[in-house]
C-alpha cells in the first residue's frame, strides 16, 4: 500500500511522454486534420493578463476561420444536451454570415477571454445564452466587417460596394468573389472595429429558427466522445471505494496481499476518505476495489462535513418540521399580520420534498497527467473550468496556470458538474496520478457516484394564507426551512435569506396584496448540491400545490383563481390564457377520458430564471399509482435563439420533474444513502413519460433561460391533478411512497 | 478467447467472467457503448449478440464465444441499423446522448425482428433509460425508421 501524502509543489512524478491519443484540435495544435493555418487574427497580442482583457472581445479566443471557410468556436459555456453549441454557432454564425451547420464548436479553456458572467464563468442558471447574446453577436459581427475590410483591400473595391452571403464576400459590381478561408489571413492583421451595425431581427437566417443541432449524428452513432470514454497514452484505471458515511478515513485493510495478487492489479492506495486501486483495466481495478475489506474510522471531531452517525433523512425531515420561527424574510408586501388578523378564514399547511441526485446517465470519471514540464493536465467533466483550475491548483500544489483543463461533452448536465468539495473524482486522480508516476483514468461506478454526489437539499415549508369573505387570498405567508446550495457554496450573510432556498416561493406574480416569503435557515448535513432548476424544483411545488388548497378553501376553480389574481399582469395573464388553449380549454375534472379512464387535470406557473411557464398535467390513478397522460407547457423566454431545442428542452424537463413527482428520493439511514443505483433509486421509465405538448410565447421581455424553467410547474400540476381524484391534498413528495386511494381507472 | 465483434475476431486475454462492456471499451477501445449503471438497469450499454438487443455489462465474455456481437461502431453498416441512425437524426433524438448509443441499438434489434412495429411492440422493446428524458422523440424515430 502506498500511503498518500498530501501533494505539493515540487517537482511532478515523471509522466508518460507519449503523444495523447485525445485529439488536440484546433488551437492546442496536433491532429492535423483541424490544425488551423490561419487564425484570425493573429495580430492581436496573447499574452495579456486577466485584468487587461474585456472577455468576450477578443475575436482569436473564440473564432478561427480555416482554410475550407469553416469556423472552429471556442464556447465559454458547456454542452450537457442543452443545445448551447449549435445556440452559440446559431448566433455568432448570423452576424459573421456564416451558416450554423459549417461550425464546430468545442468548449473553450480556462481563460480570461471566457468569463462572460459578471466576470466569472459558469454554465448554469440557464444564463449561457441569455447573458452572452449580445456580446457574441458584437463578436460574430466584428469578425464581419474585418473580413470585408480584407475583401475590399485585396478586391481593390470600396468597402461599400461589398457584402457578404454565408460563407464568402462578394463584390456584385464585378461578379467576383471570396471566400471567408482566402481572406481569413489578411483579416487577422486588421484592427477589430470599435463599433458594429448588429442585423436587425427581421433579416434573421438562424436565430429563432429550429436549425439541426450540430452533435446529433455524433450523439446516434456513438461517436460523441464524453470524458469518461478518453484515453491517453500510457494511462493506467483506477477504481475506489469510498467510506459509507462522509468523514470516515480508511483504517486498516484486512486482505491487502490477496488484492494486491488479483489481475491487473498495480496498487492498492489509501485516500482521504476512500481506499483506491490501481490497475491495468477499470473492471479489474474495480473487482479489486471491491474486494477490499476496508475498516472505516468514526469520523475524527473536527472533520468538516463529516455525515453524523444518527442521521436519516426522516428526521430531517422532522426536524425541519418542528423548528419554530418566522425565518429572514426576503419577499415582503404590505402588512402580512394586519391582513391575518382581518381574514375570514386562513389556510395552513407544511409541505416536503426529498433529497435528489442528479442521476445523470454518465458516471463522473477524471484523468490526470502530470507532464515533464510541470504542467498537470485534467480531463474532467465540469460546469466552471476556471474554478475547477484553481482547485486543482491548490490540491495539487502548482500554479493555476499550470493545470491544464480539457472539458468534454457531458453526459447529462442537471448540475451535477459543479465544484462540489467530496463530490468529484479529480482530486483522487491527481493524487493517484502523482503517486503512481503515470497518467490515472479514475471512474466512479454508479454506486459510488450515488454516494458521494452532492444532492438536491431536502426541503419543508410552512404556508400560510388568510382568505376574506368572498374566498379571496389576502395574505400569503410561505416559510422554506432548511438550507439552500447557493448558499452553501458562495455562503450566506447570518441576516439574510438564501435566494435558493425561497426561489420559487419568492417572486410569485399573483396579485396578494400582503406577503411574506423568508427562509429559516437550518444547516443541511448532507453535502447539497444545484439540481436542475435549483429551489424552484421544490418551492413552485409547495406554493402552487398550496394554491390549490387556497383555492378550494375559498370555493374558487383554481385555473379562474389564478386568472383573476392575474388582472394586473398581462404577460401571466396571457401565458396561463395559453396554456389553456393548448390544452383545449380549462377542464379540472374529474372526467371521463375516450378510453374510459377517469381523469382530473391540474395546472400551475412558474417564473424560473427569467422565463414564465404555464403547465397543465391530466393523470389518471391506476392500481394507485398517478399516471400522466399530457402535460402541456406554454413558456414564454422572452426572445428565443432556437425552437426546437426549446422544444426539447421543455420535453427534457418534463421528464425530469415528472420523475421527481414521482418517483425520486434519496433516503438516508445511520447516515448513509440507502440506494446505491437505479434499481434503489428509480427514474421516469418510458412508458411513464406523457405526450408533451409545448406552445413557445416571444413576448418580447428580456431573454429569460431555457434548460431549467420547464421543470418548476410539473410536480404541483400533477399533484393538483391527482388531487382532484384522490380528493386529498399531497403534501408530500414523491407520490410514490404515498397509497393512492380514489378514482380510479 | 476469440471474439467475433463487427465482423471481426479479436484475440482477448481477459477473466472469463469479464463483462463484454469492459472488453469493449478498456481491450478494444470501442467506447460508443457506454457503462451507466453496470446492473441491467439502464441499457446504455445495449448490443446485438445474435441479432438480441443485449445489455453488455452484465454479459460476461465466456458466455458469447463463438456468437457475432454487433456494436455502436458498426451501426451504419447494418440497413437497418443505418434507416434507425437516419430517423434519429432527423427527429433530432439526442439530448445530452449518453444513453443513445444504447437506445440505436435496441431500435435497431427492434426492426430486425419487428419490421412493422406496433406502438406496442415499441413499448415493449424500447425500454432504456433516458435521464433527458427524450422518449417522445424515440417513439417517434423509431416509428419514422420503421416506414422508411
Ligand atoms: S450499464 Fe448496462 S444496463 Fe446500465
Ligand atoms: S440523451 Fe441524455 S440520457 Fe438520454
Amino acid at each position: 500500500m502506498n500511503d498518500m501524502t498530501p501533494i505539493r509543489s515540487g517537482r511532478p512524478a515523471q509522466g508518460e511522454d507519449g503523444p495523447l491519443n485525445v485529439s488536440r484540435r484546433g488551437f492546442l495544435g496536433g491532429a492535423a486534420a483541424l490544425v488551423l493555418s490561419v487564425t484570425l487574427p493573429v495580430g492581436r497580442a496573447r499574452a495579456q493578463t486577466a485584468g487587461a482583457v474585456t472577455p468576450g472581445t477578443r475575436i482569436d479566443a473564440f473564432l478561427e476561420i480555416r482554410p475550407d471557410s469553416t469556423v472552429l468556436f471556442r464556447s465559454a459555456f458547456m454542452e450537457g444536451g442543452q443545445g448551447v453549441f449549435t445556440a452559440m454557432a446559431q448566433i455568432v454564425g448570423e452576424e459573421l454570415d456564416v451558416d450554423p451547420a459549417n461550425f464546430v464548436v468545442e468548449s473553450a479553456p480556462p481563460g480570461p477571454d471566457y468569463l462572460l458572467l459578471g466576470g466569472g464563468r459558469f454554465t448554469g442558471g440557464s444564463m449561457s445564452v441569455r447573458s452572452s447574446y449580445e456580446t457574441m453577436r458584437r463578436l460574430g459581427a466584428s469578425a464581419r466587417q474585418m473580413l470585408l475590410q480584407a475583401a475590399s483591400e485585396q478586391l481593390s473595391a470600396p468597402a461599400a460596394e461589398l457584402s457578404t452571403e454565408p460563407g464568402r464576400v462578394t463584390h456584385a459590381a464585378s461578379g467576383r468573389h471570396l471566400a471567408y478561408g482566402e481572406l481569413a489571413q489578411a483579416a487577422a492583421g486588421l484592427p477589430v472595429p470599435e463599433n458594429v451595425t448588429l442585423r436587425s431581427n427581421d433579416t434573421f437566417r438562424w436565430i429563432g429558427k429550429p436549425v439541426p443541432r450540430l452533435d446529433v449524428r455524433d450523439k446516434s452513432t456513438g461517436r460523441a466522445q464524453y470524458a469518461i470514454d478518453l484515453r491517453v497514452d500510457g494511462m493506467l484505471h483506477a477504481a475506489v471505494q469510498h467510506s459509507p458515511r462522509l468523514g470516515g478515513e480508511p483504517e486498516a485493510l484486512a486482505n491487502e496481499a490477496e488484492v494486491q495478487a488479483m489481475p491487473g492489479v498495480h496498487s492498492i492506495h489509501t485516500l482521504p476518505g476512500a481506499v483506491a486501486v490501481v490497475a491495468d483495466s477499470w473492471w479489474r481495478a474495480r473487482r479489486a476495489v471491491e474486494t477490499l475489506q476496508v475498516t472505516w474510522t468514526d469520523p475524527a471531531p473536527d472533520t468538516p462535513r463529516a455525515m453524523p452517525a444518527d442521521f436519516s433523512s426522516e428526521t430531517r425531515r422532522e426536524t425541519l418540521k418542528s423548528t419554530e420561527g418566522d425565518g429572514i424574510a426576503f419577499e415582503q408586501e404590505g402588512d402580512v399580520a394586519e391582513a391575518f388578523a382581518g381574514a375570514a378564514r386562513v389556510v395552513e399547511a407544511t409541505y416536503d420534498a426529498p433529497y435528489l441526485v442528479h442521476g445523470q446517465l454518465e458516471p463522473p470519471s477524471a484523468i490526470a497527467r502530470w507532464n515533464d514540464d510541470g504542467t498537470l493536465e485534467l480531463w474532467i467533466p465540469n460546469q466552471a473550468p476556471e474554478m475547477f483550475q484553481a482547485d486543482a491548483a491548490k490540491l495539487a500544489g502548482i500554479e493555476p496556470e499550470k493545470v491544464i483543463i480539457h472539458s468534454p461533452m457531458l453526459g447529462g448536465f442537471f448540475g451535477r458538474h459543479f465544484l462540489y468539495q467530496t463530490a468529484n473524482p479529480y482530486p483522487q486522480a491527481i493524487q493517484l496520478s502523482r503517486a503512481v508516476g503515470r497518467p490515472v483514468k479514475l471512474i466512479w461506478s454508479r454506486e459510488e457516484e450515488f454516494l458521494r454526489d452532492a444532492v438536491r437539499p431536502l426541503g419543508v415549508a410552512r404556508l400560510r394564507a388568510g382568505l376574506d369573505a368572498e374566498g379571496l387570498p389576502v395574505a400569503l405567508e410561505a416559510v422554506a426551512i432548511g438550507e439552500g446550495p447557493s448558499g452553501r457554496w458562495f455562503g450566506r450573510a447570518a441576516d439574510q435569506a438564501d435566494s435558493s432556498a425561497v426561489e420559487g416561493m419568492a417572486g410569485k406574480v399573483y396579485a396578494i396584496a400582503n406577503r411574506r416569503v423568508a427562509q429559516l435557515p437550518v444547516d443541511d448535513p448532507a453535502i447539497i448540491g444545484f439540481w436542475r432548476s435549483v429551489g424552484h424544483s421544490m418551492n413552485d411545488f409547495f406554493y402552487e400545490t398550496f394554491f390549490d388548497e387556497v383555492a378550494d378553501a375559498g370555493q374558487q376553480d383554481p385555473y379562474e383563481l389564478r386568472h383573476r389574481l392575474l388582472a394586473e399582469s398581462p404577460r401571466h395573464r396571457a401565458l396561463l390564457e395559453t396554456v389553456a388553449e393548448l390544452s383545449g380549454g380549462w377542464k379540472r375534472g374529474p372526467f371521463t377520458a375516450g378510453d374510459g379512464t377517469t381523469r382530473a387535470r391540474g395546472v400551475a406557473m412558474a417564473s424560473p430564471f427569467g422565463s414564465e411557464v404555464a403547465t397543465i398535467a391530466e393523470v389518471s390513478l391506476q392500481d394507485g399509482e398517478v399516471a400522466v397522460h399530457d402535460v402541456w407547457v406554454a413558456i414564454d423566454p422572452g426572445s428565443i435563439v432556437n425552437p426546437a431545442v426549446i422544444e426539447a428542452q421543455v420535453n427534457s424537463a418534463v421528464a425530469l420533474g415528472l420523475s421527481s413527482a414521482l418517483l425520486e428520493e434519496v433516503v438516508y439511514v445511520d447516515g448513509i444513502p440507502q440506494a446505491r443505483n437505479f434499481d434503489g433509486y428509480p427514474i421516469l421509465r418510458p412508458d411513464q413519460m406523457p405526450r408533451v405538448h409545448v406552445r413557445i410565447v416571444e413576448s418580447g421581455a428580456p431573454m429569460g433561460g431555457i434548460g431549467e424553467p420547464g421543470v418548476p410547474g410539473v410536480p404541483p400540476a400533477v399533484v393538483n391533478a391527482a388531487s382532484v381524484l384522490t380528493g386529498q391534498r399531497i403534501r408530500s413528495l414523491p407520490l410514490a411512497k404515498i397509497e393512492l386511494k380514489g378514482a380510479e381507472g | 478467447m476469440e471474439l467475433t465483434i463487427n465482423g471481426s475476431t479479436h484475440q482477448i486475454d481477459v477473466e472469463p467472467d469479464t463483462p463484454l462492456l469492459w472488453v469493449l471499451r478498456d481491450e478494444l477501445g470501442m467506447t460508443g457503448t457506454k457503462y451507466g449503471c453496470g446492473v441491467a438497469q439502464c441499457g446504455a450499454c445495449t448490443v446485438l449478440i445474435d441479432g438480441q438487443a443485449t445489455r453488455s455489462c452484465v454479459t460476461t465474455v465466456d458466455s458469447i464465444v463463438g456468437m457475432t456481437v454487433t456494436t455502436i461502431e458498426a451501426i451504419e453498416q447494418d440497413s437497418e441499423g443505418q434507416k434507425v441512425v437516419e430517423a434519429w437524426v432527423a427527429n433530432q433524438v439526442p439530448q445530452c446522448g449518453y444513453c443513445q448509443s444504447g437506445q440505436v441499438m435496441a431500435a435497431t434489434a427492434l426492426l430486425k425482428q419487428t419490421p412493422q412495429p406496433t406502438d406496442e411492440d415499441i413499448a415493449a422493446a424500447m425500454v432504456n433509460l433516458c435521464r433527458c428524458g427524450t422518449y417522445n422523440a424515440i417513439s417517434a424515430a423509431v416509428r419514422q425508421a420503421a416506414r422508411a
